[in-house]
């Protein structure tokens, strides 16, 4: 595990860095800007989608679909982050303990 | 009233205004220091170490990049794909780097800490307060202030919520699996206030779930995201042009 860990340590710094010092053209390109502000979403949407249904190799629908649900709720209403998690948290171990999802 | 010498060490005005730039670099931090407390306990549930756990805080200091690299590994992914998730996640920084060079105007080994505490919220209240009047003096003060208070509560709190969870009991228990998404999900919602990162998130999501029962764990997710914006940009270039949006700050805080 060390050696994936370091290697995004310093993949990550790199990244930071770079910015430093590559010539600003690069960036100012509207297509670069654009990719570069919806590609983090992007990703981190799929990651949201696989975490909720994924279970390894194939899809479940269990207690984390109303985890994830109740998160949403709180977000529309402008829950912040600790409030957030600990909702859709509780909401999947309350499910999960009366039996009504696995 | 003769203008304040932007140089003079340290006039009234400049007093009330890096008190002014400290405080909000301690509430960006608090906000932080929530998400760091998530990502210590995420990461030990997830089966790593303490030490794995802070050090990923320490070096990679990039709160979305480590749970989507913790998130993966925890899924069964691979560690190549780990990496490059995390990678493409923290693409954005070079972005900001490249926004800040000016600004900062430094060299050497300053530049090279600066490039440490280059994340989303150090950008966002050096952007805010960048002016011309004061040769960006302001600019750089929240810089600074603002990547030095998330880099210590980051880490402190890492450390904190991966203590408690090591006394926790059974993640799935606790719901813990859904904590992940329901984290990432709080760190994409400022974002979906703008329609064309809606479509993104919306096909990446559907795109992920697609593929996840044919290609290996972590893959879906990397596929799902460059399909996204591939799609979203040739959208976008069909319609009338619109000024491309800057990254937002993906730790939901308001700086």
């Amino acid at each position: 595990m060390w050696g994936p860990l370091g290697a995004t340590a310093l993949g990550l710094y790199l990244e930071k860095l770079a910015g430093y010092l590559l010539p600003a053209s690069v960036l100012e390109q509207a297509s670069v800007r654009r990719i570069a502000a919806l590609l983090p979403i992007a990703l981190l949407a799929a990651i949201v989608a696989v975490q909720t249904v994924g279970s390894g190799r194939g899809v479940a629908l269990d207690a984390r679909i109303p985890g994830l649900a109740v998160a949403v709720v709180l977000l529309s209403r402008r829950a912040n982050f600790l409030v957030t998690v600990v909702g859709a948290a509780a909401t999947t171990a309350i499910v999960r303990h009366l039996g009504w999802m696995a | 009233m003769a203008r304040t010498d932007p140089d003079a060490p340290a006039s009234t005005a400049w007093r009330i205004e890096r008190a002014a730039l400290l405080r909000t670099s301690l509430v960006v931090a608090t906000a932080v220091a929530v998400y760091g407390l998530s990502f210590g306990a995420l990461a030990v549930a997830a089966g790593f170490s303490l030490a794995q756990t802070c050090a990923m805080s320490l070096f990679m200091f990039n709160g979305a990049s480590q749970l989507a690299f913790v998130g993966t590994l925890g899924a069964g992914g691979s560690m190549l794909v780990a990496v490059a998730s995390a990678l493409l996640i923290g693409a954005r920084n070079a972005s900001y780097g490249v926004r800040l060079a000016p600004l900062l105007g430094i060299r050497g080994l300053r530049r090279m800490l600066a490039a440490v505490v280059t994340v989303d919220e150090s950008t966002a209240l050096a952007m805010a307060n960048e002016r011309a009047d004061d040769r960006g003096r302001a600019g750089r003060f929240g810089f600074w202030s603002a990547g030095v208070a998330v880099y210590l509560l980051w880490n402190l709190t890492t450390v904190i919520g991966a203590i408690a969870a090591q006394h926790l009991g059974d993640p799935r228990a606790l719901g813990l699996d859904s904590a992940v998404a329901a984290g990432l999900a709080a760190l994409v919602w400022p974002s979906l206030r703008d329609a064309a990162t809606r479509r993104a998130a919306a096909v990446a999501a559907l795109v992920a779930i697609a593929l996840t029962p044919v290609a290996p764990a972590g893959v879906p997710v990397i596929l799902a995201g460059l399909v996204a914006v591939a799609v979203v940009v040739r959208v976008d270039r069909a319609l009338p042009s619109r000024s491309a949006a800057l990254p937002r700050d993906a730790f939901g805080t308001a700086a």
